[in-house]
């Protein structure tokens, strides 16, 4: 998320806002904003429902009843679309900014 | 080779191995050099094992004493310890993740959702999208 922010310039100027998800609660997140300097939005998903909406729910990922969203990256069109996705198979693993980037020229 | 003395290849190899398995969360919370957090600690243990390479035939070599090869063996061994718990996480606990068969795919339309940020105020995705060209939407695991 700190690439995306690094390129934040390049993903305005392609039209495209990003939008961050995690279970969180917004106090969390405050203090990731803070450190960070997010300038897009970080929403907090405490009981799951979105994230299990996309089918991205790790269960008992941190320990025993404590679950968290699998990393995952969706570009959306305007329609509402998804252009294209990345999910890793490694949370150690992310998709690159870069890439993402070149995707955005694609969107209609 | 010169042998008399401290043997410090052997001191760098170990500290070195422990300094790339602390990477992977310095990479992860200060840097964003890579965006595969792994590549750093990779990098810094195969620099560790050539230093321990190197140290071990120091200690091994015949003029020297006892203390240098059982200090030596124990540092070494400690460092595979780490290598090994760095390589289970990084290959192992990292890629246990769940199916997600049902994951919206290319093509098709993304949920909708209405969620707060962290100044409470609510941010939907079709709202978002009436006012752009496209959204990134990007799922993380956490602050934890």
């Amino acid at each position: 998320m700190r690439g995306i922010q690094q390129n934040i310039d390049k993903f305005t100027a392609a039209g495209v806002a990003p939008i961050a998800i995690s279970v969180d609660p917004p106090e969390t997140s405050r203090d990731l904003v803070d450190r960070y300097k997010f300038t897009f939005p970080i929403l907090s998903d405490p009981t799951l429902e979105t994230i299990r909406r996309y089918d991205l729910v790790h269960e008992n990922a941190v320990e025993e009843g404590v679950s968290v969203a699998r990393p995952g990256e969706f570009l959306i069109d305007s329609t509402g679309t998804i252009r294209w996705l990345n999910l890793t198979e490694n949370y150690w693993v992310r998709a690159n900014p870069d890439e993402i980037i070149e995707k955005t020229k694609s969107l209609p | 080779m010169k042998t008399k003395g401290f043997n410090w290849q052997i001191l760098i190899g170990f500290l070195l191995s422990l300094f790339a398995f602390a990477s992977v969360p310095m990479v992860f919370s200060q840097w964003s050099v890579s965006t595969d957090y792994r590549s750093l600690g990779v990098v810094l243990f195969v620099i560790a094992a050539i230093f321990f390479v190197i140290g071990l035939r120091r200690a091994f070599s015949a003029e020297r004493g006892k203390f240098s090869k059982i200090s030596a063996s124990i540092l070494t061994l400690l460092s595979c310890v780490v290598f090994g718990l760095f390589v289970y996480l990084a290959f192992f606990m990292a890629t246990a993740l769940p199916k997600s068969a049902g994951v919206p795919q290319v093509g098709q339309k993304a949920h909708d959702f209405t969620l707060t940020d962290t100044n409470g105020k609510q941010v939907s995705l079709s709202e978002t999208l009436s006012k752009q060209k496209g959204v990134l939407l990007v799922f993380y695991r956490g602050y934890w």
